[in-house]
This record gives structure tokens, C-alpha cells and sequence, in this order.
């Protein structure tokens, strides 16, 4: 444990000089390598005068789309941090046998698989999902934007503003060592004093704002600005699942929320909420949280399903089998998911009738899941089958998620769990779903919906070489998870004292490496497609033969999705439009009412930051200053009333004729 | 269900150009009547203790709050099964679902935990 | 506004509309901000839930029998309710385009609200002077919690009041002022409603117990 620092000034609070990891050469090193590489990048931006542009088109823009992007890019940039905390562990746990403590410290380690969870889930998956959920829900309803697009970029840069406040904590600091839930005793002051759970609680709150608004965000746009024709049982299954995560994202986050508001009242005001005497019961931060927590998982996966339904009917070349039945499944997932969270903490102690309950209700929730992967193999049963890269990731998909829910049903059965609860084979069962299910599917939705949004394809090999990459990388680091759950190793363990385990280890290492190659593979297929974009170039808006409205737009789409709102007559509407003879409007063009940028949500987003920043190191008047300023900033906001312009008939006549010659030269009017 | 899920309110946009679907004198008046009435019972029963049983008197507030809750919604949240498409009352059956759920969730879960799990300190201070 | 979808005759069917009723400027903020309270509800179900576990935990400490006055309590409520009703005429001097009576109504409003918080600062100030601080036990914690969430947000409610007070007399009663005085009703009304289960659950239960 660290010396907690009990130096406060009035200045700085309990910052000082002590507070930078000088005496970890790891952290020093990164640092080096983080400002060397960040003076660079912002070198450039300079050089090349592009901090104006970045502002005005990108991080003031209130379009769906580009926050979309956003999110996607912040999702990237965090995916190789949270890896890198999964190769140091791997590397870890792969040296620390006969005798050897490996070479990170308990300190250091235990902040490595907190910071690993937190980041994974939080700032990678949480915002990949978000950005292809903003991205693809308003064009595929034929809307020209969300309900709130202001709102849209707030929620953006408070997400950022979390991601920021968990990366100053590698630097200026240190990170919880709780795990990534910060359980109480150990996560409240007594047994964590120092700023850790303090940058846990700050960085979670600053990002969980943004996530809720985004959720009401979704949820009104779907139901209210749907293009008319288009009833809720004629919505693409994508904005199906999208509702229904939006829901629960709704309906979840506030616990999260208010959980934290507690921990933080404990560790900062000396409540007993969850302390061990007093009247406190820490057992009830578990049971709050994982009331969060259950509902959260499905708010991973949901959308990824419906990226699967979109994937498989568009490369079979056929209508999704079974559309009503995939949607009600979807639903009751939603309610059921409310009904399990229990089976996170079997061995609590609740007793026999509790537990039996929940094992019930988590076999149960199986089942709708089940249905769509049949529901999947029909769509794909007597289609003419394209292999490309999303439909490729989609079988992995099928093939490995499947593997993860089924060792899911065996630790839903309260006896096993007893034996495997916390223990290498949950690692490994949840990172099966996470990956199997997540991860494979938003690397399906980039392939898919890159061309859409940028107007060239990725470069197909190098997607391939990623695919293997990760596929046969994820089944050799953690099939071996498996084996040493049932043998009975704990998880989060730095060093080991069985040498018949440490194979096993070395195994895991090796599938962690082609993992980092897959990444590696990925990046390079981005670059690689910039390169070759001329060749890759996607002209016609729908290089897949594509069955939901967005591939009716031009790649990318103009500022204003549709010159004309469709009307829809039938599920895949696109579909429907071009078996029906639809011909591109030509003239007629009216000006069209857009938000106008703002860049009010960044301000508020960098003084939740500060604020954050603040709280965590007892700097009271910074913290009373930024609030302030936030609110003020708010009620100055409010005072704004001219939020909206016109786009003038003639761009958009502009962009549609430009439109028009591209598709000629195509050869297809 | 059509795609325009205001299609009703078409040019309107809102709700404040024309009558709302119950903001009349006569609707406050009566919500507030009877919010006075079903708040002053349950006070009353308390602070007399008039009924002698603390168990009936717990389960006739609770009846009022719940029926005071449901005129708040009428008659000043002026909650009904056709705003906006019927969306606003789905969202609350959906919110009450969910809140019944924690509740007695955690309720019932933490219960079965605490008369398991929880030890008795000496130390009347540490006591639950 | 009218579109067919279909035209005469067996003629390919309409795949866009020309003559377009945008969604009309803040057609979503009803919906949105009632989504938004069900949100809010939530955060209160949880402050309620650990009312509700850890409510009777004194730690040997106070109780609610030594705390809990049921006529400031009854006063309080009697502010809060009046708020809304003057609310609700705040409302209907809306729907007259009366922005002066509209004014006078908030401003009402506002003073009960103030009052309201006034009794809760007050009652709160005292129980501390009486050692029953949020420190002391768990029921202390998730009774000032509880009580403290729900007077926060009537803070914060004073504040947008007087905000659109402001605003309104500044642009009057436009469309947008209009949307923004129906969105502080439904959080008004909202508070209201969490406060009956406040004055239930956790004063006249109290006093039950």
C-alpha cells in the first residue's frame, strides 16, 4: 500500500511532487514515449494548420455522423491502452513462476487489471457501440439527425472527459487497485485512501452523464423521427436493437450513478453506507452495482445482435428470417436482463431460495439469444452467401459466442459457480462473450459501414490478416483460461506457485501476442486503405447491395442525409425501393433546416474534467470555481436561442448533381 | 403505428398553443383537493395512532401515498394512455416495472444476505 | 402536409415526400425530458433501496422517534404542495398567453419552494446540532441522502425558475419559453411526487417503527 499523502495545501490540495510515479520506470518510460508521440501529433496539427478545421468540422459539429466517427476514433485510441494492460498482464503472469515475482509489483499490478476492465468496458466498448449506434440509427430511420443534436455532442465530449481524467491517473497519480467494480471495503477510504478510487469515481460519473443523455437521445430519436411510412414493425433490426439498448442504457445508468454518489459520500463526507460497522453493509454496494452491471453487459451486446441481423441478410441476399420473432427476443432480453444480476454473487451468501431464483432466470435469459442464432443460420440457410469480411466475422461470431454462453449457463447453475466463481474460467468465459460477441462485431460493422461513411472501402487483405489474427489469438489465449479455472486458479493472481500451471500461461501469452498482431493488422488496414482509397473507392453509396435506407445516401452522405425524406412502404426499405423502380429525385431541391455547431459541450465537458480533477486531489476551489462555471455555462447556453440555419437550395442542389455525375460515371444513373 | 407518432399535432409541435389534455382550473383544483385530503389522513394517523395496530396503519399510508402518487400523475402530470403516441405512458409502466423490481429486489436479496451473512459485534457502536 | 403513398392507377409508389413538414423545431423535448425524470426516478429508487436496507441501522445511535418533527414535517409538505398548484396556475396563465400572471404564478412558486428548502436547512441544522449527523450511523447516512437528493434537486428547480423567469421576460411567452415552462412543470409535479414517498416511507413510517 502507498503512504497516503497527508500533505495539503490550499493550492494544490494533495498534489505535490510526490504525486508523479517517478520511482516506476514503466510508467516514466510511457510517459516519455505518450509525450513524445502527443508533442508530435500536435506539432503536426500545427504545422499543417489544422487546429481551425478540427474545431469548426469536427469537435464543434453537432452532425450524428461526425460524432459518430468520433466516438468510434475514441474507442480505437483506447482499445490500444486497454491492450496494453492485457499484454502486461498476460507477460506477467506468463514469468511470475519457481521463485520469480515477474516484473511488475503489487502496486503497480493490481492498478494494470483494474485500469484494464474499467478502460475495456467503459471507454472502448461502451463507445464503439455508441458510435455505430449514432452513426447508423438516423439513416437507416431516414432522419437528418438525432432529437438533440447539441445534447449529441455534449454526451461526446463527457466521455472524453472520463477517458482523459483515467488516462492523467497513469501520470499524475495512481489508478484504483479494486478491480474494475472498486467493491467496498477495499474501495473506500480506509483501505484505498489515496486518489485512485477517487479518479474511479470522477472519471465514471463525467462519462456516465454523457452516456445517459445519449441514451435519451436514441430512444427519442427512434420513436420520434422515424421517416413516415416506417412503423416500429418496419424499423431496420439494427434500430430495433439500438432501442432497446438505448432503454436500458436509460433505465441502468442511473443506478451506476447513484451507487457512486454513495462510495464517493463514504470516502469523502464519512457516511456508512458501505462501511463494516456503523450500520453500513458493503454487501449492498455489490447488490446495487451488479444491478448495473448485468443490464450493462446487454448494452455491449445488443446492438452488436442487430449488426449481425444487418450483416447476414445483406451477404445472404436475403430478407432476415424470422424479423418479429428476433424482435421480441431483443425485447424480453431487455426485461429479463433485469432479472439475473444476482449470478454475479452467488457465493455471497444469500442462501438457497435466492440463489435458485437467479439460476433460473439466467438460464432462462439463454433462450431469446438462442432463438436469434437460429433465427441467424435460417436467414443464412438457401442464401447465396458472400464471404466477405463482415460475413466472415459473423460466423467466428456464431461459433465462438456460442462457446461463451453455454460455459454462461454452467456458471449460472449455483453449485458450479461455487467452484468457478472468480476464477480463471470466468475470465475466460466472460471475455468469450465480450470478444466473440463485441469485439468480432464491431470489427463486422467497421468493415461494413466504413465504405458508407468515408467513400472507399477497407483494403480486404489486410482485414483478413486481422481476422485470423484475432480469431485464432482470442481461442489460444483463452482456451487455456478454461482449463485453469476448472484446475482451480483464482483470478487476478500475480504470481504463481504451481509450475505445472505455468504452460498453460506461456500458452495464453502466445495467443495475446497474435491478438496484439491482429490489432496491428487492423491499424494497418486503416492506413493502407487511406493510401489506396482511389482504388477502393466506393461511388455508387451501396457497395454491398445493401437492404436498410443509408445505403441509399452517397458514401459518405452529405450534411443533410436526404435531400427529400423517404417515405417507406416495406422492411428493408432500400431493398424495397430498388426492386420497386425508385429513381433519384433530380430537381425540386428546398432549403433544408440543420442544428448549428456549437462549442458549448466542450467547455462543459473540459470544466467536468477540471472539476473531476479537482474532487479527486482536494482542491476545493478549483473544484467550486469549475462547478460554477458549469452551471453558468449551462444557464448561459439556455440563453442562446438561435441554434438552427438553412442549408440554401442551391448546395443542396450542388451536392445532388455532383451525385448524379459520380453515379454516371459509374454507369448506373 | 405510424411513422409520425405526432402526426396528430401536425403544425403544433407542441403542447402549449392549444388545451391541454387536462390543464383546466378545475383539474388543478380537484388534484389539489384531494392531494390535501390524502395527505392529511395518513398524518393524522400517524400522530394520533388512532389505529391501534402500527402494522394497519403502515399499510393504510402506503395505500394513500400510492393513490396520492396517481393523482399527482392525472391531474398535474396530466398522464395519459395518448400522449405523444402513448409513449410517455410507456415509459412509466417501463420505470415502475424496473423500480418494483430493485426494490423488492434488494429488498428480498439483502435480507436472506444480512441474516446469513452479518456478524454481531460487541461494540454497540459497530452494531447494525 | 398530406402524402400518399401510393399514386393512381398502379403508378410506382412514392418514395419521398416534397412538400415536408420537418419535424417541427423541439417536437422530441416533451418526450425526451419525461424519459429524462424516468431516469431521475431511478437515482431516487436507489436512494429509496438503501433507505429501505439499511434504514433501521442506528448503530446504536439516534432513531426516528428522536428526530422526526411531524408538524414541521406536515409544513413542509404543505409548501411543496402548494408550489404546485401555483405552478399549475402558472400553466394555465400560459396557456392564456398571460405572461404577467405567468410571472406573478412562478414567483409564488418560488417562494414556497424557498420556504420548503428553508424548513428542510433548518430541520437539518438541528438534528446535527443534536449529533444525529450523516456520519453517525447508516440510517443517518441514507436519511440525509435521501432527504438531501430531493432538496438539491428543488435547488436546482429555483434556479431554472428563476433562470426562465428571466428569459420569459426577456422573449416572452415564444414557443421555445413555452416548451422550457412545461419541462420545469413535469420536474416540479415530479418532485412532488418523490416527496410523498419521502413524507411515507421515511417520516410517517419512521414514526412507526
Amino acid at each position: 500500500m502507498t503512504e497516503p499523502s497527508t500533505q495539503t495545501t490550499f493550492l494544490f490540495g494533495r498534489l505535490g511532487w510526490q504525486s508523479l510515479p517517478l520511482h516506476e520506470p514503466i510508467v516514466v518510460v510511457t510517459f516519455g514515449v505518450v509525450a513524445l508521440g502527443g508533442i508530435a501529433l500536435l506539432g503536426a496539427l500545427t504545422y499543417f494548420r489544422l487546429w481551425g478545421y478540427l474545431w469548426r468540422e469536427w469537435f464543434t459539429s453537432v452532425d450524428h455522423k461526425k460524432i459518430g466517427i468520433m466516438y468510434m476514433v475514441l474507442g480505437i485510441v483506447m482499445l490500444l491502452r486497454g491492450f496494453a494492460d492485457a499484454i502486461m498482464m498476460r507477460l506477467q503472469q506468463a514469468w511470475a513462476f519457481n521463485g520469480s515475482e515477474g516484473y511488475l509489483n503489487a502496486h503497480h499490478y493490481d492498478q494494470i487489471f483494474t485500469a484494464h476492465g474499467v478502460i475495456m468496458i467503459f471507454f472502448v466498448a461502451m463507445p464503439l457501440v455508441t458510435g455505430l449506434m449514432n452513426y447508423v440509427v438516423p439513416l437507416q430511420i431516414g432522419a437528418r439527425d438525432v432529437s438533440f443534436p447539441f445534447l449529441n455532442n455534449f454526451s461526446f465530449w463527457m466521455t472524453v472527459g472520463g477517458a482523459v481524467l483515467v488516462m492523467a491517473s497513469l501520470f499524475i497519480g495512481e489508478f484504483a487497485k479494486t478491480g474494475w467494480l472498486a467493491y467496498p471495503p477495499l474501495s473506500n477510504i480506509g483501505y484505498s485512501p489515496d486518489v485512485g478510487v477517487d479518479y474511479y469515481i470522477w472519471a465514471l460519473q463525467v462519462a456516465g452523464v454523457g452516456t445517459t443523455l445519449s441514451g435519451i437521445n436514441l430512444i427519442c430519436t427512434i420513436i420520434k423521427m422515424r421517416a413516415p411510412g416506417m412503423t416500429m414493425m418496419k424499423m431496420p433490426v439494427f434500430t430495433w436493437t439500438s432501442l432497446c439498448t438505448n432503454v436500458l442504457i436509460v433505465a441502468t445508468f442511473p443506478v451506476l450513478t447513484a451507487v457512486l454518489v454513495l462510495l464517493g459520500l463514504d470516502r469523502y463526507v464519512g457516511t456508512n453506507f458501505f462501511t463494516n460497522d456503523f450500520g453500513g453493509s458493503p454487501m449492498m454496494y455489490v447488490n446495487l452495482i451488479w444491478i448495473w452491471g448485468h443490464p450493462e453487459v446487454y448494452i455491449l451486446i445488443l446492438p452488436l445482435f442487430g449488426v449481425y441481423s444487418e450483416v447476414t441478410s445483406t451477404f445472404s441476399g436475403k430478407r432476415l428470417f424470422g424479423y418479429t420473432s428476433m424482435v421480441y427476443a431483443t425485447v424480453v432480453i431487455t426485461i429479463l436482463s433485469y432479472l439475473v444480476w444476482l449470478h454475479h454473487f452467488f457465493t455471497m451468501g444469500s442462501g438457497a431460495s435466492v440463489n435458485s431464483f437467479f439460476g433460473i432466470t439466467t438460464m432462462i435469459i439463454s433462450i431469446p439469444t438462442g432463438a436469434k442464432i437460429f433465427n441467424w443460420l435460417f436467414t443464412m440457410y438457401r442464401g447465396r452467401i458472400r464471404f466477405e469480411l463482415p460475413m466472415m466475422w459473423t460466423v467466428a461470431f456464431m461459433l465462438t459466442f456460442v462457446i461463451g454462453g453455454m460455459t454462461g449457463v454452467l456458471l449460472a447453475v449455483p453449485p458450479a459457480d461455487f467452484v468457478l466463481h472468480n476464477s480463471l474460467f470466468l475470465v475466460a468465459h466472460f471475455h468469450n462473450v465480450i470478444i466473440g460477441g463485441v469485439v468480432f462485431g464491431v470489427f463486422a460493422a467497421i468493415y461494413y459501414w466504413w465504405p458508407k461513411a468515408f467513400g472507399f472501402r477497407l483494403d480486404p487483405f489486410w482485414g483478413k490478416v486481422s481476422f485470423w489474427c484475432w480469431v485464432v489469438g482470442f481461442w489460444v489465449a483463452f482456451m487455456p483460461l478454461y482449463v485453469l479455472g476448472l484446475m482451480g486458479v483464482t483470478r487476478r493472481m500475480r504470481v504463481f506457485d504451481d509450475p505445472s500451471l505455468h504452460v498453460w500461461f506461456i500458452v495464453a501469452g502466445f495467443g495475446a501476442a497474435l491478438i496484439a498482431a491482429g490489432i496491428g493488422a487492423f491499424l494497418i488496414q486503416i492506413g493502407v486503405s487511406i493510401l489506396k482509397r482511389k482504388q477502393l473507392a466506393d461511388n455508387t453509396g451501396d457497395p454491398w447491395d445493401g437492404r436498410t435506407l443509408e445505403w441509399s445516401t452517397s458514401s459518405p452522405p452529405p450534411d443533410y442525409n436526404f435531400a427529400f425524406t423517404p417515405v417507406i412502404h416495406d422492411n428493408d426499405a432500400w431493398s424495397d425501393m430498388k426492386r420497386r423502380g425508385y429513381t433519384r429525385p433530380l430537381a425540386g431541391f428546398r432549403p433544408i433546416h440543420m442544428p448549428r455547431n456549437t462549442g458549448t459541450g466542450v467547455i462543459l465537458a473540459a470544466l467536468s474534467v477540471a472539476c473531476g480533477f479537482a474532487l479527486i486531489w482536494y482542491i476545493w476551489w478549483l473544484a467550486a470555481i469549475s462547478f460554477v462555471g458549469i452551471v453558468a455555462t449551462a444557464i448561459w447556453h439556455t440563453f442562446n436561442y438561435h441554434r438552427d440555419f438553412h442549408i440554401p437550395a442551391e448546395d443542396v442542389v450542388r451536392a445532388e448533381e455532383a451525385r448524379t455525375r459520380l453515379l454516371a460515371a459509374q454507369g448506373r444513373a | 403505428m405510424s411513422g409520425h407518432a405526432d402526426t396528430g399535432h401536425g403544425a403544433h409541435g407542441d403542447h402549449g398553443t392549444h388545451d391541454d389534455h387536462g390543464a383546466s382550473f378545475k383539474g388543478y383544483m380537484t388534484g389539489f383537493i384531494l392531494s390535501v385530503i390524502l395527505t392529511a389522513i395518513p398524518f393524522w394517523l400517524v400522530m394520533t395512532g388512532v389505529l391501534e395496530n402500527k402494522n394497519a396503519t403502515a399499510i393504510a399510508i402506503v395505500v394513500f401515498a400510492a393513490v396520492q402518487i396517481v393523482v399527482h400523475m392525472v391531474y398535474f402530470l396530466h398522464m395519459n394512455g395518448k400522449a405523444e403516441g402513448g409513449w410517455t405512458f410507456t415509459a412509466m409502466i417501463f420505470t415502475i416495472i424496473i423500480v418494483v423490481i430493485v426494490l423488492s429486489g434488494s429488498l428480498w436479496v439483502m435480507y436472506h444476505l444480512h441474516a446469513n451473512m452479518m456478524p454481531v459485534p460487541h461494540d454497540m457502536n459497530r452494531m447494525p | 402536409m398530406a402524402m400518399k403513398l401510393e399514386n393512381t392507377a398502379g403508378a410506382a409508389p412514392v418514395f419521398y415526400e416534397i412538400e415536408e413538414h420537418a419535424h417541427p423545431e423541439g417536437s422530441s423535448t416533451m418526450l425526451g425530458f419525461w424519459i429524462y425524470l424516468m431516469s431521475d426516478c431511478l437515482i431516487f429508487a436507489i436512494l429509496f433501496a438503501v433507505y429501505g436496507v439499511l434504514g433501521a441501522n442506528y448503530a446504536a445511535g439516534p432513531a426516528p422517534k428522536d428526530l422526526f418533527d411531524l408538524n414541521l414535517v406536515a409544513l413542509n409538505t404543505a409548501m411543496l404542495l402548494f408550489s404546485s398548484i401555483t405552478y399549475g396556475f402558472a400553466m394555465l396563465a400560459m396557456e392564456k398567453g398571460r405572461t404577467g400572471a405567468v410571472q406573478g404564478w412562478l414567483f409564488v412558486t418560488g417562494l414556497f419552494g424557498l420556504a420548503f428548502l428553508g424548513i428542510e436547512l433548518y430541520e437539518f441544522a438541528h438534528m446535527i446540532h443534536e449529533g444525529a449527523t450523516p456520519q453517525r450511523s447508516a440510517f443517518l447516512s441514507s436519511f440525509f441522502t435521501l432527504v438531501g437528493t430531493h432538496g438539491l434537486h428543488v435547488t436546482f428547480g429555483l434556479v431554472w425558475l428563476v433562470t426562465l423567469m428571466v428569459q420569459v421576460a426577456r422573449r416572452g411567452l415564444i414557443p421555445a419559453n413555452r416548451r422550457r415552462l412545461m419541462c420545469l412543470s413535469m420536474f416540479w409535479h415530479f418532485l412532488d411526487v418523490i416527496w410523498i414517498g419521502v413524507f411515507t416511507f421515511v417520516y410517517l413510517m419512521g414514526m412507526l417503527r
